[in-house]
């Protein structure tokens, strides 16, 4: 199990093109993807864009990021990196 | 038989004739389903069906959009493939529920959870989970089955964006009982000249032949012959005004005698570039930013920044010059302009306020210096009068862009420029030190005339034809030549068929303008020989 944490700074949060570029991202990794807004859980699949939508991260929050499995240190440094740059979005 | 003539508004202008096909509403689709209503399993894989086929016919329409409308369909696909968002419907169906009701309740309550959001990203979502909810209802219940035939004219209460993409709208037109001119589909419908009205209150005229004049918002319920001739006569006129302009659209603008005016586009609404293809344009001449500041709350620099970077990114290396926010006059904004000043116009606006709220005025720089790090972007001043206030502004834009590198934000420093509105600036250039010069036609006319622009009686008066108008016009223009610095006019006088000549005549060679007027102005402009001007 890794962990790690991203501030959320794009400007409107874990919206729709964020969340779909987030969950194609996680599912390219075989191990767990999962974030919280607590470093307590609850913990959401990261690879479903139903349940990411359902969080409604919102520009300022903190995404605690969890990964399990033979992948899980590239993929924390995916995903963070991801929310680092923004989504790609600008 | 007599005629009868229904009214409503204006979504998408244009003109349609033939028989009204009248949709079904999802209630009577409901009712027909339930009788053939089977046992549970059947129902499960009914709607596992339902759930496939809506997915693929959405990834057909994606395949083939760009922009906005891609990203849109490429939500609803990673959605509907997600089993998480119909477990809840499966589960009701293993009980008994059928499978209309079971998916219709379970997307009831997702879509409730968007609407009830305090963020207005999410709550906009919940039109696209409506979207889903009615495309698998209409796999579900065989709606969809009966595509709509090319040119169909469509009563329908209201339809969504994706059944909007799947149809072929050419020689048809849609009317919808409730709907909205602001909504998705009637950006979609003016982007692709589908005529379309909202607030139509008919009823029972499915299958009777109709007129449709959209621009109106008029539907003329069995004709007359008279009726359908002078439609037709209508039309025609409308249509060669059109085909003859378009033809120009897509080209160079280029007078007769072969010198290449640069035409730029006005754009005030980010939504508008959806509907616009850049190659059709040289750049954006002018990006008026008030409209960002009219919501509750004054925009954060980042969402100006990512409503800059989203119009530099459509304009694909051509310029965009964008102007700092310009209220006051006859632009107020409560809380930010002041009120009861007895006449506006010559009261604080412009950078006259910008210059007094640098709280307002540092964000905005600091935002169109990000966007500028994407492409060549200019700021530019609107109300200067004095070489003070350009300077005192050009302050402002270097500390932003000191304060961005300091923080190690991407950034660039734009060109900086200014609008020609006010006479004291236009007859005072060269103590100017602007990168490029903008004439705002329409203050310049007001403040030259004395003669305001929203005062019927001194329309007249009000005119950039006047010589008065014209001659200060050529010596910006002139100044500009002389000096080597880009002059063009970004006021309404730059996209009007009377005024284009007179302008060209005075040396202006690039002009900025709304972009419906963009082939028709490129008309004018091939018609124009300069050399006899």
């Amino acid at each position: 199990m890794r962990t790690g944490s991203a501030l959320l700074t794009n400007a409107v949060g874990l919206h729709a093109r964020p969340s779909v570029k987030l969950t194609q991202l996680a599912k390219s990794f075989a191990g767990t993807v999962e974030f919280s807004l607590s470093p307590d859980g609850p913990w959401t699949d990261a690879k479903s864009p139903v349940k990411v939508m359902r969080v409604r991260a919102g520009k300022g929050e903190t995404l605690h990021v969890r990964t399990d499995g033979p992948d899980a240190d590239a993929a924390l440094e995916a995903v963070i990196g991801l929310i680092r740059r923004q989504f790609d979005e600008h | 038989m007599t005629s009868h003539a229904f009214k409503g508004q204006c979504a998408s202008s244009g003109f349609a004739a033939g028989i009204v096909t009248d949709l079904p509403g999802a209630d009577a689709a409901r009712a027909q389903r339930l009788v053939a209503a089977l046992d549970p399993d059947a129902e499960a894989e009914a709607l596992r069906q339902a759930l496939a086929r809506a997915t693929a016919e959405l990834q057909v329409l994606a395949a083939t959009a760009d922009g906005e409308a891609a990203d849109m369909l490429g939500f609803q696909v990673a959605m509907l493939e997600d089993d998480a968002l119909a477990e809840p419907a499966f589960v009701a169906i293993a009980g008994g529920t059928a499978a209309v009701e079971a998916w219709t309740a379970t997307m009831d309550a997702e879509i409730a959870g968007y609407e009830a959001s305090e963020d207005e990203y999410f709550r906009a979502r919940a039109s696209d989970l409506g979207d889903m909810k009615a495309r698998v209802f209409d796999a579900l219940t065989g709606t969809a089955a009966t595509a709509l035939p090319r040119g169909t004219i469509l009563l329908a209460d209201d339809i969504t964006p994706s059944r909007f993409l799947s149809a072929d709208w050419q020689g048809g037109a849609i009317l919808l009982r409730k709907g909205s001119a602001t909504s998705h589909v009637a950006m979609l419908a003016r982007a692709r000249g589908v005529p379309m009205i909202v607030g139509l209150e008919a009823n029972d005229i499915g299958g009777r032949r109709v007129l449709v004049d959209a621009r109106q918002g008029m539907v003329l319920v069995d004709p007359s012959e008279d009726e359908a001739a002078c439609f037709e006569s209508r039309r025609g006129d409308s249509a060669a005004r059109e085909v003859s302009a378009a033809l120009f659209l897509n080209k160079p603008a280029i007078t007769s005698d072969g010198h290449r005016i640069t035409t730029l586009v006005n754009i005030a609404d980010p939504d508008e570039l959806d509907s616009l293809n850049p190659a059709h344009c040289d750049g954006i001449g002018l990006v008026r930013t008030e409209l960002l500041f009219e919501g509750n709350a004054l925009p954060s620099e980042d969402e100006q920044a990512a409503i800059y970077a989203r119009m530099v990114r459509w304009a694909d290396g051509r310029p965009v010059t964008f102007r700092t926010l310009d209220a006051g006059g006859d632009k107020p904004i409560p809380g930010l302009t002041p009120d009861g000043e007895s006449n506006p116009f010559l009261g604080v606006r412009g950078v006259r306020l910008t210059l007094a709220r640098k709280d307002v005025f540092l964000p905005q720089l600091r935002a169109m210096a990000r966007a500028a790090a994407l492409g060549p972007v200019e700021v530019m001043i609107p109300m200067v009068s004095l070489p003070s206030e350009l300077e005192a502004a050009r302050a402002l834009l270097v500390e932003a862009c000191a304060a961005l590198a300091s923080e190690g934000i991407v950034h660039r420093m734009p060109a900086l420029g200014m609008m020609v509105e006010v006479p004291a600036a236009a007859l005072t250039l060269e103590l100017f030190d602007a990168a490029f010069l903008s004439i705002g036609s329409n203050d310049l006319t007001q403040y030259v005339m004395a003669a305001g622009r929203d005062i019927a009686a001194v329309a007249d008066l009000a005119d950039p034809a006047h010589e008065a108008v014209l001659r200060l016009i050529g010596m910006v223009a002139d100044h500009g030549a002389r000096a080597g610095i880009k002059v063009s006019l970004c006021g309404d006088a730059g996209g009007d068929a009377r005024l284009i000549p007179l302008l060209l005549a005075r040396g202006l060679r690039i002009l900025s303008m709304s972009p419906r007027l963009l082939a028709s102005a490129k008309q004018v402009i091939a018609a124009a020989d300069l050399g006899r001007t």
